[in-house]
């Protein structure tokens, strides 16, 4: 326990004094397959404290990079095919796959994933790609929704987002209560939380582009997800992200799709409106 | 398990030098690793892999676990004729996984 | 404790070299053997042989490498094997590539994982028996956020 207050002390000590390294982000351009310009740096949104955005790409090493910029080398597109035969796949007592209502998906989900999380009229709260394949599979096919990054979750829902690659991120915060859960996910986004006394825009937002110890913090952009991650090899979900970065403040983490984080899906990607889905971005 | 994905040109002309990649779902379990209760988890990886052309070998591979999990590979093939490119992996429990390519030359 | 504790703790006291770790590593030594082993008699060379390796990894667990070897690769010239090591991982070897005629070019590329920053090291063994080796140092990048 020594050693391990010695390491808290010592990082919050560094921050104290503002010790972090200052490592620009990459100036470089994003062409999947030679063919499809990503937005990856834009004007950011009205009302963004930021002037610019910019994808978590541009914080990343040249091999790291290099990933994303071609679909082969994408070890997040071994998810997307598997996503695409669950998409196909029967199950449920009803007799329907995804297929069997919204046909092809190239055609019916394009856009989709970059209008997500939106209102929703029944749950009266946003719903998300994850909350929207459940309620698919209890209403629709009579099948066992997903529970938390189990089961199909996170490539079928890796598959519907990249059909819209290469898409800007616009969320529609006029239907419903829509702006009281930004209002909700702001007051989280700011507030300090854990041993460590972090807050997300105190990463992201005003130590961006500098190192916090070997790491190189990005703006914390969401509009990668699910996001092959070469430090566990998989695929993580946005709600998984969140969760790993709270814990890093030593903090208790909310469950997945809890009110806290759902409001936090919807500020994040407000903040992210403009960059291109690039689901599945490649990071460390 | 999700099928290999396998990049090979669909066309060449004769005595090209193509440019083959290949890709496998698979966790690599390095049989260093240990569960929640301290047990090693035993190893399991993908230790051969082969590829043949017109059923000659072309390219193969003895892996140790320190290739990262979803093994990639990229290699080289000269083709002069048309023909089916086979590739197989090899898992220690002895599964393969197998897969063909054709390319057509002119 | 528990174990998540525990092992923070003993990953905390084993870097700073209070107390030793089970886990034994490939060290130098067991690369060089691995090498002689392979080259037998003949004079290991530099040259022909490149190994390609990023200077710095962002995540150990899938790190990039290529090794290319200027040859003919005709029947009568042409690379039998590049084979790849690693001396601080758990063990030394990491793959071994074997080319034919049919491969038109030595060339050949796949990730691997590092343990932490260490030496990657690879041998190439000609058809006339002659050997090359190339070696690069690659630092990996420890302590960022985890999740």
């Amino acid at each position: 326990m020594q050693v391990k207050s010695v390491g808290v002390y010592g990082l919050v000590f560094g921050l104290a004094l503002g010790g972090f390294a200052v490592a620009d982000p990459v100036d470089d351009v994003l062409v999947i397959d030679e063919e499809l310009q990503i937005t990856t740096r834009t004007n950011s949104v009205e009302g963004h404290p930021l002037p610019e955005v910019i994808s978590g790409w541009h914080y990343r090493s040249d091999e790291t990079r290099a990933l994303e910029a071609d679909s082969f080398d994408n070890p997040g597109m071994l998810g997307v095919e598997d996503g695409e035969s669950i998409w196909h796949k029967v199950e449920g007592t009803k007799g329907n796959s995804c297929a069997s209502c919204h046909n092809d998906a190239a055609v019916s989900m394009k856009g989709v994933g970059a209008r997500y999380p939106k209102w929703d009229e029944k749950s009266q709260r946003p719903i998300n790609i994850e909350g929207q394949i459940n309620a698919c599979r209890v209403e629709n096919m009579d099948a066992e929704p997903y529970p938390f990054d189990k089961g199909g979750q996170k490539p079928l829902t890796a598959y519907i987002k990249h059909q819209s690659l290469g898409m800007p991120v616009e969320i529609d915060l006029s239907e419903g209560d829509m702006q009281q859960w930004w209002d909700d996910g702001k007051e989280t986004y700011y507030k300090r939380t854990g041993q460590l006394n972090l807050s997300c825009a105190g990463c992201h937002e005003q130590n961006n582009g500098k190192n916090i110890r070997a790491d190189h913090l990005s703006q914390g952009n969401v509009n990668g997800f699910p996001t092959y991650r070469l430090k566990q090899n998989k695929l993580i979900s946005l709600h998984n992200r969140f969760r790993g970065c709270i814990r890093d403040t030593r903090a208790e983490f909310p469950p997945a799709f809890s009110d806290v984080l759902m409001g936090l899906e919807v500020y994040t990607t407000w903040r992210s409106t403009g960059l291109s889905v690039e689901t599945p971005a490649v990071r460390q | 398990m999700s099928k290999p994905r396998i990049k090979v040109p669909k066309k060449a002309s004769a005595g090209d030098i193509i440019i083959i990649k290949a890709l496998v779902s698979h966790n690599m379990e390095s049989g260093q690793r240990k569960d929640d209760d301290g047990n090693t988890i035993p190893r399991e990886i993908i230790n051969k892999f082969e590829c043949f052309f017109n059923d000659s070998p072309v390219f193969s591979c003895d892996i140790d676990p320190a290739v990262a999990s979803n093994p990639f590979l990229e290699f080289r093939a000269k083709v002069e004729e048309s023909g089916v490119f086979k590739f197989a992996w090899t898992d220690d429990n002895g599964t393969i996984i197998e897969a063909e390519k054709s390319i057509e030359v002119a | 404790m528990n174990n998540e504790r525990r092992r923070l703790l003993i990953g905390a006291l084993g870097s700073i070299g209070l107390i030793g770790t089970s886990r034994v590593y490939a060290t130098a030594e067991e690369v060089e053997t691995a090498i002689k082993a392979i080259a037998g008699d003949a004079q290991i060379q530099q040259g022909a042989l490149t190994l390609n390796a990023p200077e710095i990894a962002e995540n150990g667990n899938s790190v990039p490498i290529s090794v290319s070897v200027d040859s003919s690769m005709t029947s009568d010239s042409y690379v039998e094997s590049v084979a790849i090591f690693a001396d601080a991982n758990p063990t030394p070897q990491v793959i071994t590539f074997h080319f034919t005629e049919n491969s038109g070019e030595a060339y050949a590329a796949t990730r691997m994982r590092l343990a932490t920053t260490q030496n990657v090291v690879a041998i190439a063994k000609m058809n006339d028996g002659s050997v090359f080796t190339d070696t690069k140092n690659v630092k990996v990048t420890i302590g960022g956020c985890g999740g």
